[in-house]
C-alpha cells in the first residue's frame, strides 16, 4: 500500500500562517535527515552518567522502524540522585536560591537564545525522534519553545506577592515562594514544546526540576540539558531523567521528597499520578490529560475556513494533539458540502518523508500507537460510521497512516468518545445551537473546543455553554506562552501557561507583623 | 586635575572595600580612550537631522569646563516634526500598532543588549558629559539602564487587561492600549537611566515618544537613538531632541498632537509643565521632581551602617539625586558620635577627576549649580548652623565642591527646606518618635525617606507615617527596576518603575457586548 501521494500543495504558507510563524518556507533551511546524536545518558547535577543499573533501551526513527541508539534508561535508584541533586540546588543559602529574580530570569533567555541558536539541529533531532514534518518542528515548534523561554523569564522578577489590609494592629504581606523539587512528567508529541512549558514557570518561579521524558522522544530533551548547563544553570536545577512511566515516572511521582508533579499525557496515566501522590506524600499535582475536543461548524461559518481549519484541527501533528478537534459538529443545512470539501482536503493531504519539505504529514509515533489507531478505524467501521476516505496504512515501513474521515458518526460510538490520537476525523451532524451545546459537553473530557460562525451571539452562546479550558472562535490550535491551557473535568487540572502557569509552581507564604498602631 | 583630595583607596574606604575596590579594577573595563562623539544631530524618524533654525549649542565638560561638541538646538518646529513621525509611527494600522507585544518586548530586548555591548563607551561618554565617576556610571548607570530595559522587555506581553462579571446580558472586558505620543523630558543628574526609565515603560505599553534630554548632557541619550535604529525599532517610535527647556521642552508640554508628557527635574518646573497640559490638550501628565528626603537614625541603629548610608545617601552623585536624604534626623543619644563619623567620613571623600578609579565625587554639572550649591552653604553659615567641614568650591577648574556638612541645623533654615542638589548634609537632632514623624513630613516633598533601626516596631511606625512615595529600612537608595518610585505631595504625581510605571502609559478601554444570555 504505497499510498505516500507527493502533490505540490500550500503545505508551507499554511503551517505559517496557522502557527503566527516569522518564518517564510524560503528561509527554511535544508536539514541534515542524519542529524549526529550528541547526548543519550542521564542529565544529573549538570552532569551525564549512565543508568545505576547500566541499562538502556532503543528509541526508534517512526519513519522507518530503525533504532537510531541506545539510551540511558533511568529507573527509581537515578531518580534517587536526581531527586537528591535537586533538593541540595534547593536548599536555603545556595547559589539558585540566593539568585536575583532577575538572573533567574536572564538564565531562562540565554537559553531561549541558545535554543534559536540551534533551531536547525534541534529541528533535525526532533523530526528523526518524533516523525513530524521537518517544516513543522522548525518553524513550528522550535520558535513556540523559544517564545515559551523568554515568555517566562520576563515573569522571574515579576511575579508579586501582596500587602494585605488585614483587620487589626498587624502589617501583612505575602510572598510567592517556590515550590521546592518538581517531577515533571511529559509526553512524546511535543518533546521539545512540553518541555519549554514545564521549564519555562517552574524555572521562573525558582523551583529545581526532575524531569522525565517520554521514551520515545528523549533526545531534544538531553540536547537541551546541554545548553541548560551551557548558559549557567547551577547544578541540580535541572536534571533530566529518559525512562519508562512504570519505573521511572513512577518513582517520580511516589517519591516522599518530590514536591510537586506535573504530568502531560493519557488521562489514564493521570489517574494513576494523583493516586501516587496520595499514597506518598501529597505532592501537589497538576495533569494536562486527554481530551475529545468538539469543534462546531454554525450553517453561517465562512465554509473555507471552517474547513480547512477543521482539517488542521484534527490532522496537525498527524492527530496527535491532546486539543484534537476529533468530535466535528456540522450543521445539518451545511453537512453534506463540509464533508465534500473536507473528504476533498484530506484526499490532498502530503503523508511521506518528514523530511521532505512538501510532507504534510509524517508517521505515528511509534507501532503501539499505530496499532492503536488502526483498531479505532476498525471499531468505527464495525459501529456503523461511514468511512469516507483513508482507513488504512499509507507506506510499506515505518508508522504511517491514511488521512481517515468517518461520516455519519453517532455520539455513542466508540471513535466519538475515545481519544484515537491520530489521524482520523469524526463528522457529526446537528440541528440547533442547544442542542449542540448538550452534545458538545456530553464527555468526560473538557480541554479545548471551537466554534465557526459570523454571528456575534452565537459565538458568545458556545464560548460561555461549553466546559472547556480553551474555547476558540473561527480559529483553531491558537496557542501564545502568554495564553493559559488547561482543562476541565477529566481533561486535567491546573493552567499551564501565562500568568497563570506561574500558580501551579508557587507556595504562598502570608507573613504578619504586630505593629503598634495600624494605620491606612 | 586639581584636586587636593585624591588618596589611595587603602586610605580612602575600609579594608573590605579597598579589596574589593582593587580586585574589581583588575577586572573591569576601563574608560575608551579617546573615545569619539558620533551623534550630534537630532533623532527623528530614525533619520539624523540639523535643527530647522541652523542652531546649535555647546556642550561641556563638567570635570573641566571645556567644551566637548556643539549639538543641533530642536526648538519648536523640530518639535512638531518629530511629534508629526511619531504621531505616523502611532496610526491605527502601522508596523508599530500592528506588531506582536512579544515583539516589542524583543526590540527591547535586543536594545538591553546594545546598551550592555556598548557600556564601557556609553559609560565613558556618561563620564565625560555629566562628571560622574566612571566606575559608578559603569555599576550603577548602565547597569540600571540595561535593568530597566530588559524589566520591561519582559512585560511587554504580560500588560492584561481583564473580563469583567458586569451585572446584566453583557460581556465586558479590558484592554490596555497605548496612550499614544509620548513627550519626554529628562534630566541631567542620570542622563542614560532616566532615559531608559522613560522608554522602556512607554515602549513595552506600544507608545511612541518625543524625548528630550537635558541640554547638559545630550551625547549619551543620542548614542541611545543610534541602538534604538539599530535595534530596528520602526521609524518614528522614538525621537530625541536635545534642546532647552523654555523653548523645546515647553513645545511639547504645551503640543496638541502630544498624549502624554513625563518629566522628571525640578519641581518649579514640574508646574509649568503642569499648567502647559492644562492650557493645552489636558495632555496626561507625570512628574518626578524634587525632594527635601527626611533619613531617620534611632540610637539602637548599628551606627557603622547609618553613617555611610546616610554618608553615601546625600553625597552620591555628588548630591545631585532627587532622592538625596538631605535632612538627617539623629536621636539624641547618639547625634554628638554621629556628627563626628559623618564629618569624619566626609573628610576622607575622595573628590577628583571622574576618570581617577579612586575618585568618590566628580564635580557638579555645571557652574551655574556650582554657584547655587555654593550660595546655599553661604545660606546654611549665615543662617547659624555649624559648618563641620568642607564648604568651599575646589580645585583651578571644572564645578567641584568640598563635601560639606553642617551640624545643628533648625527646620525652618533653607539648608534645612529647600533642595540643594549638592554634596551637603545636614545633621538635626530629635528626641521622640512622635516628634521626629512630625517634623520629617513637614515639607512640601515627599519622594523618599529611610529609617535606621534595629527595632521592627520602630521601623513599621516610620515607614507607615512617612509621607513619601519611596520608605528605606537600613539601607538608603535601595532602587531597582522591579519597585515602584515616585513622590507623594509636590516630589511628583504618578509612579515610575515596576508594574506601577506601565499604568502611566495605558489607557484602559471597556469594552462591553450585549449578549443574549449570560452564565457564570
Amino acid at each position: 500500500s504505497t499510498m505516500l501521494r507527493i502533490v505540490l500543495s500550500r503545505t508551507l504558507p499554511r503551517i505559517s500562517g496557522i502557527s503566527n510563524c516569522q518564518y517564510s518556507a524560503a528561509a527554511i533551511p535544508v536539514p541534515n535527515a542524519q542529524p549526529e546524536v550528541h547526548y543519550n545518558k542521564l542529565f544529573i547535577n549538570n552532569e551525564w552518567q549512565d543508568a545505576v543499573s547500566k541499562r538502556s533501551f532503543p528509541t526508534i526513527n517512526p519513519a522507518t522502524g530503525e533504532v537510531i541508539c541506545q539510551v540511558a534508561e533511568a529507573d527509581k535508584a537515578d531518580v534517587d540522585k536526581a531527586v537528591k541533586a535537586a533538593r541540595e540546588a534547593f536548599r536555603f543559602g545556595s547559589p539558585w536560591r540566593r539568585m536575583d529574580a532577575s538572573d533567574r530570569g536572564l538564565l531562562l533567555s540565554r537559553l531561549a537564545d541558545a535554543i534559536e541558536r540551534d533551531t536547525a539541529y534541534l529541528a533535525e533531532l526532533e523530526t528523526l525522534d518524533n516523525g513530524k514534518p521537518y517544516a513543522v518542528s522548525y518553524s513550528v515548534d522550535v520558535p513556540m519553545v523559544v517564545k515559551c523561554l523568554r515568555y517566562y523569564a520576563g515573569w522571574a522578577d515579576k511575579w508579586e506577592g501582596k500587602t494585605i489590609p488585614i483587620d487589626g494592629d498587624f502589617f501583612c504581606y505575602t510572598r510567592h515562594e517556590p515550590i521546592g523539587v518538581c517531577g515533571q512528567i511529559i509526553p512524546w508529541n511535543f518533546p521539545l514544546l512540553m518541555q519549554a512549558w514545564k521549564l519555562g514557570p517552574a524555572l521562573a518561579t525558582g523551583n529545581t526540576v526532575v524531569m522525565k521524558v517520554a521514551e520515545q522522544t528523549p533526545l531534544t530533551a538531553l540536547y537541551v540539558a546541554s545548553l541548560i548547563k551551557e548558559v549557567g544553570f547551577p547544578p541540580g536545577v535541572v536534571n533530566i531523567l529518559p525512562g519508562m512511566g512504570p519505573s521511572a515516572g513512577s518513582a517520580i511521582t511516589s517519591h516522599m521528597d518530590v514536591d510537586k508533579v506535573a504530568f502531560t499525557g493519557s488521562t489514564e496515566v493521570g489517574h494513576l499520578i494523583q493516586q501516587a501522590s496520595g499514597s506518598s506524600n501529597l505532592k501537589k499535582v497538576t495533569l494536562e490529560l486527554g481530551g475529545k475536543s468538539p469543534n462546531i461548524i454554525m450553517s453561517d461559518a465562512n465554509m473555507a475556513e471552517a474547513v480547512e481549519q477543521s482539517h488542521f484541527a484534527l490532522f496537525f501533528n498527524q492527530g496527535q494533539c491532546c486539543c484534537a478537534g476529533s468530535r466535528t459538529y456540522v450543521q445539518d443545512t451545511i453537512y453534506d458540502e463540509f464533508m465534500e470539501r473536507s473528504v476533498e482536503r484530506a484526499k490532498s493531504r502530503v503523508v511521506g518523508d518528514p523530511f521532505n519539505m512538501k510532507t504534510e504529514q509524517g508517521p505515528q509515533v511509534d507501532e503501539e500507537q499505530f496499532k492503536k489507531i488502526l483498531g479505532y478505524i476498525s471499531s468505527g467501521k464495525r459501529e456503523g460510521a461511514k468511512l469516507m476516505c483513508g482507513g488504512g496504512v499509507a507506506a510499506d515501513r515505518g508508522y504511517f497512516i491514511q488521512p481517515t474521515i468517518f461520516g455519519d458518526v453517532q455520539d455513542g460510538m466508540t471513535i466519538a468518545r475515545e481519544e484515537i490520537f491520530g489521524p482520523v476525523m469524526q463528522i457529526l451532524k446537528f440541528k440547533t445551537l442547544e442542542e449542540v451545546v448538550e452534545r458538545a459537553n456530553d464527555t468526560k473530557y473538557g480541554l479545548a473546543a471551537a466554534v465557526f460562525t459570523k454571528d456575534i451571539d452565537k459565538a458568545h452562546y458556545i464560548s460561555s455553554g461549553l466546559r472547556a479550558g480553551t474555547v476558540w472562535i473561527n480559529c483553531y490550535d491558537v496557542f501564545g506562552a502568554q495564553a493559559p491551557f488547561g482543562g476541565y473535568k477529566y481533561s486535567g487540572n491546573g493552567r499551564e501557561l501565562g500568568e497563570y502557569g506561574l500558580d501551579n509552581y508557587t507556595e504562598v507564604k502570608t507573613v504578619t507583623i504586630k505593629v503598634p498602631q495600624k494605620n491606612s | 586635575m586639581t584636586s587636593s583630595k585624591i588618596e589611595l583607596p587603602g586610605e580612602v574606604k575600609t579594608d573590605a572595600d579597598a579589596a574589593a575596590l582593587m580586585a574589581s579594577l583588575q577586572l573591569m573595563p576601563s574608560p575608551v580612550p579617546n573615545a569619539d562623539i558620533k551623534y550630534t544631530k537630532i533623532f527623528i524618524n530614525n533619520e539624523w537631522q540639523d535643527s530647522v533654525s541652523g542652531k546649535t549649542f555647546p556642550v561641556y565638560n563638567p570635570a573641566s569646563g571645556e567644551q566637548i561638541c556643539e549639538v543641533q538646538e530642536a526648538e519648536k518646529a523640530d518639535v512638531d516634526k518629530a511629534v508629526q513621525a511619531a504621531r505616523l509611527a502611532f496610526t491605527l494600522g502601522s508596523v508599530w500598532r500592528r506588531m506582536d507585544a512579544s515583539e516589542r518586548g524583543r526590540l527591547l530586548a535586543k536594545l538591553a543588549d546594545l546598551v550592555e555591548r556598548d557600556s564601557a563607551y556609553l559609560a565613558t561618554i556618561e563620564s565625560m558629559d555629566s562628571g560622574k565617576p566612571f566606575l559608578p556610571t559603569l555599576f550603577v548607570d548602565l547597569q540600571g539602564t540595561i535593568k530597566t530595559l530588559r524589566y520591561y522587555a519582559g512585560y511587554a506581553d504580560k500588560i492584561h487587561g481583564t473580563s469583567i462579571p458586569m451585572d446584566g446580558d453583557y460581556l465586558t472586558f479590558t484592554r490596555h492600549e497605548p496612550i499614544g505620543v509620548c513627550g519626554q523630558i529628562i534630566p541631567w543628574n542620570f542622563p542614560l537611566m532616566m532615559t531608559a526609565w522613560k522608554l522602556g515603560p512607554a515602549l513595552a505599553c506600544g507608545n511612541t515618544v518625543v524625548l528630550k534630554p537635558a541640554e547638559q548632557t545630550p551625547l549619551t541619550c543620542l548614542y541611545i537613538g543610534s541602538l534604538v535604529k539599530e535595534a530596528g525599532f520602526p521609524p518614528g517610535v522614538v525621537n530625541i531632541l536635545p534642546g532647552f527647556g523654555p523653548t523645546a521642552g515647553a513645545a511639547i508640554a504645551s503640543h496638541m498632537g502630544i498624549d502624554k508628557v513625563a518629566f522628571t527635574g525640578s519641581t518649579e518646573v514640574g508646574k509649568l509643565i503642569q499648567e502647559a497640559a492644562g492650557k493645552s490638550n489636558l495632555k496626561r501628565v507625570t512628574l518626578e521632581l524634587g525632594g527635601k528626603n527626611p533619613n531617620i537614625i534611632f540610637a539602637d541603629a548599628d551606627l557603622d551602617l547609618a553613617v555611610e548610608q546616610a554618608h553615601q545617601g546625600v553625597f552620591f552623585n555628588a548630591g545631585q539625586c532627587c532622592t538625596a536624604g538631605s535632612r538627617i534626623f539623629v536621636e539624641e543619644p547618639i547625634y554628638e558620635e554621629f556628627v563626628r563619623r559623618s564629618v569624619e567620613r566626609a573628610k576622607r571623600r575622595t573628590v577628583g577627576s571622574p576618570f581617577d578609579p579612586t575618585t568618590e565625587q566628580g564635580p557638579q554639572i555645571s557652574q551655574e549649580q556650582q554657584s547655587r550649591v555654593l550660595e546655599f552653604i553661604q545660606s546654611g553659615i549665615s543662617e547659624g548652623a555649624r559648618l563641620e567641614c568642607g564648604g568651599k568650591a575646589l580645585g583651578l577648574k571644572g564645578f567641584f565642591i568640598e563635601p560639606t556638612v553642617f551640624s545643628n541645623v533648625k527646620d525652618d533654615m533653607r539648608i534645612a527646606k529647600e533642595e540643594i542638589f549638592g554634596p551637603v548634609q545636614q545633621i538635626m537632632k530629635f528626641k521622640t518618635i512622635d516628634e521626629v514623624i512630625e517634623r520629617a513630613n513637614n515639607t512640601e516633598y515627599g519622594l523618599v525617606a529611610a529609617v535606621f533601626t534595629r527595632d521592627i516596631t520602630k521601623a513599621m511606625t516610620i515607614s507607615t507615617a512617612m509621607q513619601a512615595g519611596t520608605v528605606w529600612i537600613n539601607c538608603f537608595n535601595a532602587l531597582s527596576t522591579q519597585c515602584p518610585f515616585g513622590g507623594y505631595k509636590m516630589s511628583g504625581n504618578g509612579r515610575e518603575l515596576g508594574d506601577c510605571g506601565l499604568k502611566e502609559y495605558s489607557e484602559v478601554k471597556t469594552i462591553t457586548i450585549k449578549i443574549s444570555v449570560k452564565n457564570s
